[in-house]
This record gives C-alpha cells, sequence and structure tokens, in this order.
C-alpha cells in the first residue's frame, strides 16, 4: 500500500493530493500541467513537499512533521519516464544492469538476472545495440526492463505511451498491460489518455490545476 | 572581397609562425635542449601546468557543478566573478596576487608567522596560473554540466545510485566532451602564462622561469636560437592543445 498526503507550491496553483494505492495499477488522469508529474516527483523523493508524508507498505519515507526524508536513491520507487530517459552512454545490457550495479550484485548473479529481463522482454538481439538506435516500442520496453529488474516497492509510470507514434501505441498498450498486471507492487500509471483508463478499470485518481480527486 | 579580408587575417597569422620555423636551425635545437635553462624552462613549465590544471580541476568541478546546477541569490555575481580573470589584464593579476600573497601583502605576515613565502616561488608560478587559467575550465564545464539532461539524473537516482555515484557515471561521461575541452584550454592558457608569473613569481631559473618567461630572457640576453627553439615547442604544445579541443567538439556535435 502506498499512502500520500501532500502539499507543493507549484508556479501557478499550490498542489493539493491524498490518497492510497493498493497493489496493481491505479491510474491517475488529468490534463497536462495539471500536476500529475509533481506527483510523481514528490512519491519518488525527487522533490520534497512544503508539507506532508509519503509511506509505502508502512514504511515512512517522507513525513515533514516528524523531520523524514528518505532520498530517492534509497526509496526503491522505479519510475518509467515519459521520455524513457534511457543512459546515452550504455548499451542495452548496461541500461537494464544499471539499478543491480547500484545494488551492488556479483557480476555473474548481475548478468543472470539482466539475461532474464532481455528474454522476458524479448530484446535478447539487442543485448549491446546502443540505445540511441532503438524505435520507441524497442526503448520503452528497455526503460520497463530497467525499472522491473530491480523488483521496486512501487512502480511510477510517467505517460508511457506518450512518447510512441500512434500506430505503435495500440500495440505497446496492451504490451504493456500484459507486464503490468503481473507486477504486484502499487503502481501508479499516469496518463491523459482515456483509452488507458479503460485498460486498467480499477482505482483512478484525477487531478486538476493541482488538486487530486479520487474517481469510482 | 570577402575572401581577401579572410586570407589577410589568416595570412597574418600564419605567417608569423611559420616564419618561426624558418629561423629554426636543426644545430641550434641539439644545441639549445641541451642547456639546463632550457631543459629547467621545460621541466618547471610541464610541474607547473600540470599542478595547476589538478587544482582546478579538482576545485573548479564542484563550483561549474553548483553554477550549472543550483538557484541561489547571487548566483550570477559568482557567474561574473569566475569570468573575471579571463578578462584582467594578466599583469594586473600579477600585482593583485603579490599585493596579497607577497611579503608585504595583506596575508603576508600571516603566511611569514607560519614560515611561508610564496611569492618568487614555483607555489607562486603555480598560483597565478591558476588563477588566469581555471576559468576557461569552469566555463566549459559549467556548460558541458548544464548541457546534462536533469531526467537521466533522476532516473540514476531512482535506480539506486547515490549522488556521488550519479554524478560519476551519469553528469562527467555525458559532459566528459566539455570537460576535456575545458581542461584542455585551461591547461594551455597556463603554459602560456607570462604576465602574472613575472610579476608574482619572478624569473629565477629553475625556480619560477617557465617556458614562455625564458623566452623572453633569452631574448633579452641576445640569445635569439634559444628562444625561438622554447617557442617552437610552444607552438607545437598549443597546435596539439587546439587540434584536441576542435575534434572532440566536432565529437560533440555528432
Amino acid at each position: 500500500m502506498l499512502r500520500f498526503d501532500l502539499r507543493f507550491e507549484l508556479r501557478e496553483f499550490p498542489f493539493i493530493a491524498a490518497g492510497e494505492a493498493p497493489n496493481g495499477v491505479t491510474v491517475v488522469e488529468g490534463p497536462s500541467g495539471a500536476g500529475k508529474t509533481t506527483l510523481l516527483r514528490l512519491i519518488a523523493g525527487l522533490i520534497r513537499p512544503e508539507e506532508g508524508s509519503v509511506s509505502l507498505n508502512g514504511r515512512a519515507l517522507t513525513d515533514t512533521t516528524a523531520g523524514v526524508f528518505v532520498p530517492p536513491d534509497q526509496r526503491n520507487i522505479a519510475i518509467l519516464f515519459q521520455e524513457y530517459a534511457l543512459f546515452p552512454h550504455y548499451d542495452v545490457s548496461g541500461n537494464i544492469g544499471y539499478g543491480l550495479r547500484a545494488r551492488n550484485l556479483p557480476r555473474a548473479e548481475l548478468d543472470a538476472r539482466v539475461e532474464r529481463e532481455l528474454e522476458r522482454f524479448d530484446i535478447v538481439s539487442l543485448a549491446h545495440a546502443r540505445v540511441t538506435e532503438l524505435s520507441g516500442g524497442q526503448r520503452q520496453r528497455v526503460a520497463l526492463a530497467r525499472a522491473l529488474v530491480v523488483e521496486p516497492a512501487a512502480l511510477l509510470l510517467d505517460e508511457p505511451l506518450a512518447a510512441l507514434d500512434p500506430a505503435t501505441r495500440d500495440r505497446v498498450r496492451s504490451e504493456l498491460a500484459a507486464v503490468l498486471r503481473q507486477v504486484d507492487v502499487p503502481t501508479l500509471y499516469v496518463s491523459h489518455d482515456p483509452a488507458d483508463r479503460e485498460l486498467f478499470p480499477g482505482k483512478a485518481f484525477h487531478i486538476d490545476r493541482g488538486t487530486l480527486t479520487q474517481l469510482l | 572581397m570577402v575572401a581577401l579580408a579572410a586570407a589577410i587575417l589568416i595570412a597574418f597569422i600564419v605567417v608569423p609562425l611559420a616564419g618561426l620555423f624558418f629561423h629554426l636551425d636543426p644545430a641550434d635545437v641539439i644545441a639549445a635542449l641541451r642547456t639546463t635553462a632550457a631543459q629547467e624552462a621545460l621541466r618547471l613549465s610541464i610541474v607547473t601546468t600540470f599542478s595547476s590544471l589538478a587544482i582546478t580541476l579538482l576545485l573548479g568541478t564542484p563550483l561549474a557543478y553548483i553554477l550549472a546546477r543550483a538557484t541561489f541569490p547571487g548566483r550570477y555575481l559568482v557567474d561574473a566573478v569566475v569570468d573575471l580573470p579571463i578578462v584582467i589584464p594578466p599583469a594586473v593579476a600579477g600585482l593583485a596576487l603579490l599585493l596579497a600573497f607577497g611579503r608585504n601583502g595583506t596575508f603576508g605576515p600571516l603566511l611569514a608567522a607560519l614560515g611561508i613565502q610564496l611569492s618568487f616561488s614555483t607555489v607562486a608560478v603555480i598560483m597565478a596560473q591558476t588563477f588566469v587559467a581555471s576559468p576557461f575550465y569552469v566555463r566549459a564545464a559549467r556548460a558541458g554540466f548544464a548541457g546534462v539532461d536533469r531526467t537521466l539524473e533522476a532516473a540514476s537516482l531512482t535506480l539506486g545510485m547515490g549522488p556521488l555515484r550519479t554524478f560519476a557515471y551519469i553528469t562527467v561521461p555525458l559532459a566528459a566532451p566539455a570537460l576535456i575541452g575545458g581542461a584542455v584550454l585551461c591547461w594551455a592558457r597556463a603554459l602560456g602564462e607570462f604576465g602574472a608569473t613575472i610579476m608574482f613569481a619572478g624569473n629565477l631559473a629553475g625556480v619560477s622561469q617557465t617556458l614562455p618567461l625564458a623566452v623572453y630572457l633569452n631574448l633579452e640576453s641576445g640569445n635569439l636560437p634559444v628562444a625561438v627553439v622554447l617557442s617552437v615547442i610552444l607552438i607545437l604544445f598549443s597546435l596539439i592543445v587546439v587540434v584536441t579541443v576542435h575534434a572532440t567538439a566536432d565529437r560533440r556535435s555528432i
């Protein structure tokens, strides 16, 4: 369970959000500029709220009244960034293994786990490809593999289909949905596309001008 | 007309430099390089320029990163201060260093009490070089760091890399062309340093007489062949630098 109760001053309006996300996908929808990305950054610890708290499975990650702030590298919350944010100076394997290197895994185990992700996402042939040479759909798979290989305690997806052309988007959407249904951690899926909402009919939030409300 | 103007300026740069090579007599080269003064100057230039480069990298890298990333009141003032040594005449920089760290300078009594005398020493050469050359590195590094996509650093952090390792694995490699280009320019500027060095460190053989100072001294004392040989060495170093900077700049634009 991911719990958050946050207040953060955006330039044009205050961002106010309180809610809970259970294991599985929770869609966060709303127009662009409403504060969806801000929510993800606050939960991941990339920015600090003026006031508020974030907790994951009972562990306090942010709590301004108690003076708690766990830095992002110690939260084990993975993000799938909108443009995927692949490291251009690493090949596909290097990108996927990056989080395992951060955890100082032995080389053999690291290689084995990267190999497993490459097979799972059907990109074994791309293991040593430069990420700048990949198609949009391939980049997305590498980014997802990189996020999931570390077995994160929560997963945040920031408009994961927005960077794709419409033809690729529908195919990748169903691929992504199949993968995410197997991920049993709180997963926030930010989107402004109604088609995403249909795919994940569970709980959903709506953000407009910095204010979060729960749908359903 | 345009081509003519361009040709005149190019010729103005190339002709005198090429002329130096015509003054070069192979017999002079060997004779000049055999003199202890030339050897000392070469050794001193290498030791001091790499020392000032090391200091600049050590202190200038954090500064460049802060200037590229942090927003704080007075940032533009700090930016301006960093750039100042580029436009200050080196002789003025040397005088300022002398009045600050010289025996009769502001910190003179304090340094004397600690048994340290900076002016007219090799350390003074390194200080003068760092003063005039470090901005070239800091400026380039600042631009390089500013060009690194912050989302990539955020991705690294959320994948569990701490801030220092993120800096080492993501920020530095992606800014590397700018960092290398800046370091090379900084080293070249330190190698050519003359004005601030002669004011603050003097012109003592083996202590503060670097290559440019040795060129000047040999010319003054009528020893033209040695001055020419040392000048040619400096030109060759500079050529290597220019080629390196252009090569890294080309790689960046691909």
